[in-house]
């Protein structure tokens, strides 16, 4: 058990030592990612084939994802039941089976160990005991859920159904994007210097979106002014936000004198970039949505992108992104798209900056484990609503992890 | 070869010297720089890091960088070698190899990024028509502002 006072104003506080402690990083692992929440793994596009796979992550798991020869996906932990090397090195391929290259036990697409060579020893000498029980340190075996083209896992047992988890406020967000079979467009990694909760604390600050990402601001991409809202479930571990097309006109940042206000000096020379086909029908710009514990998925314009937080330490976090189109997309579509890369990853016109600022509060918190950060912008609750100056999403990340970690 | 190398040398120097506003000249009018991973490329993936097409997008690029993003001050050093040229009549190709280190402010340094760039010259004007910067690692550091 974890001993740690949380601050007497509650929902409005979070003490830095959450982002600093390796006791706590070590229990976020048991009760977190192994507990009864569910992981993003892989998009389902990438282990099209049967027989394919692909290796990841759930918090520091190694993980591999597979689809049998019938057609069904498996995940199961990357470690061999018997002296735990990674039963698969690769990224990413197609296997009949998996071997360990360590001492060449064999197991299936869904983790079952299939042979233990040389169990039977050769001639009557060497082997294992017939009472040996090699399965009892078997990898352990994921509940798998395709769901519109996402492939989640979770190892509880207690865990609820994957819809029943991300909850009615936010699944039909999550819905409204995945119409369509899905396309791989490409990969890369970012490496943030900060603890993982920082990254999806960010991705759940609806206030810092256009204050931080002054690219947006400047070309009226995502202003506060502009409408849109924020949907939060009712545990707060799920969050969406949007904003719609509508060109802001208005002058609040220009008002108040913000850095991100407009320069008329400041013009893009080819705008083409930014041009969106509403190609979900709703006249909505920008959606960004987040499910707990580290999965993102953004529509910004025509970008469509899954981001998967992988912890890999309690400063160190690395940030999987995987941006896709549909299937169906034709070439001016599939332009729109890579053009719009532009916009996000490590060098993204209006993502750049996260990588940033989330390290900055790792670095000047340092020395201030006993200090919390003020989460108060829309009062003290955690819901939906129609302004996105607040920052409920952020205390429903709280709600959640404090719930899971029972501090 | 000579020049070639002298073309790229010259770029090299004035992205490590913070000459951002130099660096669309490197290229055509019409000029395509574009960053791209092994990894995608070896899969036949098309997706960019950073996709710039004429000059106008690059110059986005190096207004932006100075208006509008964030990101902590920092320096590359370009380390450009192992040149392989292929001369053509309208253009030349040009195969190299690239280390860029990166310094910040408070002298941390690191290796920041490798890879190739694969170049397509134009004879004439001496400038890239395409430049593509194949990392050879799918990781990136944070966030990549300045351009490689």
């Amino acid at each position: 058990m974890l001993e740690r006072s949380w601050p007497s104003e509650g929902a409005t506080r979070v003490p830095y030592w959450v982002y600093q402690d390796e006791d706590v990083y070590a229990e976020e692992q048991r009760r977190i990612f192994h507990g009864p929440t569910w992981s993003y793994l892989c998009l389902e596009a990438e282990i099209a084939e049967p027989q394919s796979f692909v290796t990841t992550f759930v918090g520091e798991m190694p993980v591999v994802v597979s689809r049998d020869a019938a057609g069904s996906i498996h995940a199961f932990e990357n470690r061999c039941a018997h002296r735990g090397a990674l039963i698969c090195m690769q990224a990413r391929g197609k296997a009949e089976r998996f071997s360990c290259i360590y001492h060449n036990w064999t197991y299936d697409h869904a983790g079952n160990l299939l042979n233990v060579a040389f169990r039977k020893g050769i001639a009557g000498k060497g082997g294992m005991s017939p009472e040996a029980k090699p399965e009892s340190q078997a990898p352990k075996q994921f509940r798998v859920r395709a769901f519109q083209g996402l492939v989640f896992g979770t190892l509880s047992k207690d865990a609820p159904s994957f819809e029943e988890y991300v909850g009615p406020e936010v699944l039909p967000r999550l819905k409204r994007v995945l119409i369509k079979p899905l396309k791989v467009l490409g990969c890369y990694t970012q490496v943030l210097p900060n603890n993982w909760k920082l990254y999806m604390d960010n991705v759940k600050d609806t206030y810092h979106a256009s204050l931080l990402h002054v690219f947006f601001t400047r070309f009226r991409i995502n202003r506060l002014t502009q409408e849109g809202g924020v949907f939060v479930s009712k545990d707060g571990a799920h969050h969406c936000t949007y904003t719609k097309m509508v060109e802001d006109k208005g002058d609040a940042y220009e008002k108040d004198g913000m850095r991100s206000a407009s320069s008329h000096a400041f013009k893009l020379e080819d705008p083409e970039m930014l041009n969106q086909v509403d190609e979900l029908g709703d006249a909505v710009s920008i959606q960004i949505l987040s499910l707990f514990p580290g999965f993102v998925l953004h529509q910004i314009r025509n970008s469509l992108a899954a981001r998967q937080i992988v912890p890999k330490g309690v400063d160190r976090t690395e940030l999987h992104w995987t941006l896709f189109g549909f299937a169906d997309d034709d070439e001016a579509m599939t332009r729109r798209r890579l053009l719009q890369a532009n916009l996000v990853g490590p060098a993204g016109y209006i993502s750049m900056e996260d990588g940033a600022a989330t390290g900055f509060v790792q670095r000047g918190v340092a020395a201030s484990r006993d200090r919390a950060s003020v989460i108060e912008m829309g009062g003290d609750k955690v819901g939906s609503g129609d302004s996105r100056i607040t920052e409920t999403a952020v205390r429903g990340l709280w709600k959640a992890w404090r719930s899971h970690m029972d501090l | 070869m000579k020049e070639v190398e002298n073309l790229h040398a010259r770029y090299a120097h004035a992205l490590d010297e913070d000459r951002l506003e130099d660096w669309p000249n490197f290229f055509t009018e019409r000029g395509i720089y574009r960053i791209a991973t092994a990894e995608n490329e070896a899969r036949g993936l098309p997706l960019p890091v950073v996709y710039c097409e004429g000059r106008k997008m690059l110059r986005d690029r190096v207004q932006s960088l100075r208006h509008a993003n964030i990101y902590e001050p920092q320096r590359y050093r370009h380390i450009v070698s192992s040149v392989l040229i292929e001369e053509g009549k309208e253009f030349i190709k040009s195969t190299s190899s690239f280390l860029v280190v990166r310094i910040m402010e408070n002298g941390e340094t690191m290796l920041f990024a490798s890879g190739r760039y694969l170049d397509r010259i134009s004879a004439k004007e001496m400038l890239y028509e395409e430049r593509v910067v194949v990392c050879d690692s799918r990781r990136f550091d944070t966030l990549l502002a300045i351009p490689l």
